[in-house]
């Protein structure tokens, strides 16, 4: 069998796997972790997730790069858990608080 | 394209909480999965301390989404089809050539492109997470970052392949690559017979994404999308 070219497939299954792929890469730029860092950290961590059942690529894994992502910010003082659970908590009132259509914003007060 | 190798690669984000209030005269925007709301959440955080700029997260998401992928690494492979002396060089020294052509970019900072020939079959993968040649490839497809594919590769490439639906002659041998955060590997497929005198805009068009993985091969003359 051969390939076809230029099928088209989104290159990122969800919005949301594409914002924690460029979250990581932005900060690797802004010099906040090497590369090879990364890798190590992420790697040891799809190991870990790998133990207990079998990752797909697909959602299982940029839930562990999400995941790596958080620990990595908070090893290095950015943020803690408290903190990212407060203001995932604030979108998602946020977004149950906003008629359909309307852009959500997060109030100011969520902190 | 449809393979039956046994990874599964369906997946695709985790439904939104459906909640049972939901009032179709007063629908609130619809609530986004939990890990979407987390990495929101995370932005949210680092932006507030200055450590990110919300519009170079979109420049990154644009380029990935719409501006870099196969269609990169299929004019590589093109040319170097088209012009021995290119290939000869893009085999010397792949980073030079990837410099001229301006496809140097993040995560392509050293590539090196190995060669099929009826002896050896070249394959590519990351068994530690998902190391792949970004300016040339763009984002590496789901099988490629499963568990499945980065265990078996190495174990079983030929039938892995064969799941793929390549199957190699005995007297080839399979090469496999393993990736990682300093060495990408681009895989240079076996130009078509048939194609004798082709330009190279033409070769383009048998290139496809998993034939530079080593995956597949090139599309043959005869079914040459039109």
């Amino acid at each position: 069998m051969t390939d076809t070219p230029q099928r088209p497939e989104p290159a990122f299954e969800a919005p949301w796997h594409a914002q924690a792929f460029a979250l990581a890469v932005h900060l690797n730029e802004s010099g906040l972790f090497t590369w090879p860092e990364w890798v190590e950290r992420f790697s040891a961590g799809l190991r870990q997730a790998g133990l207990s059942r079998e990752l797909n690529g697909g959602d299982d894994y940029f839930t562990v790069w999400l995941a790596t992502l958080q620990r990595l910010m908070a090893d290095q003082g950015h943020t803690d858990a408290g903190e990212v659970e407060r203001i995932r908590q604030g979108w998602a009132e946020a977004y149950l608080s906003t008629p359909h259509g309307a852009p959500v914003h997060l109030p100011d007060d969520v902190i | 394209m449809h393979h039956d190798l046994k990874l599964d690669t369906a997946g695709g984000e985790t439904p939104a909480f459906n909640m049972p209030h939901d009032d179709p005269d007063h629908p609130h925007s619809l609530l986004p999965s939990e890990p979407a709301l987390r990495v929101k959440a995370l932005e949210t955080i680092l932006t507030r301390k200055g450590l990110i700029d919300p519009a170079a997260l979109d420049a990154i998401i644009d380029t990935y989404e719409n501006k870099i992928g196969p269609q990169n690494g299929a004019r590589v492979v093109a040319r170097a089809w088209h012009d021995p002396a290119f290939r000869a060089a893009l085999l010397q020294d792949a980073d030079a050539i990837l410099d001229e052509m301006g496809l140097n970019g993040r995560q392509g900072e050293h590539v090196v492109v190995v060669e099929n020939t009826p002896e050896r079959h070249n394959m590519v993968v990351c068994t530690l997470c998902s190391c792949y040649p970004w300016p040339l490839l763009g984002i590496p497809p789901g099988w490629y970052k499963s568990d499945a594919y980065r265990a078996r590769a190495v174990r079983e490439p030929r039938k892995v392949l064969a799941e793929f639906g390549v199957t190699l002659p005995d007297e080839t041998a399979v090469r496999v690559w393993d990736s990682t955060a300093e060495v990408r590997y681009l895989v240079l497929p076996m130009r078509p017979e048939g194609t004798e005198g082709w330009s190279e805009d033409a070769l383009v068009a048998l290139v496809g994404r998993d034939s530079m993985i080593g995956t597949a091969l090139a599309t043959p003359a005869s079914e040459a999308p039109a």
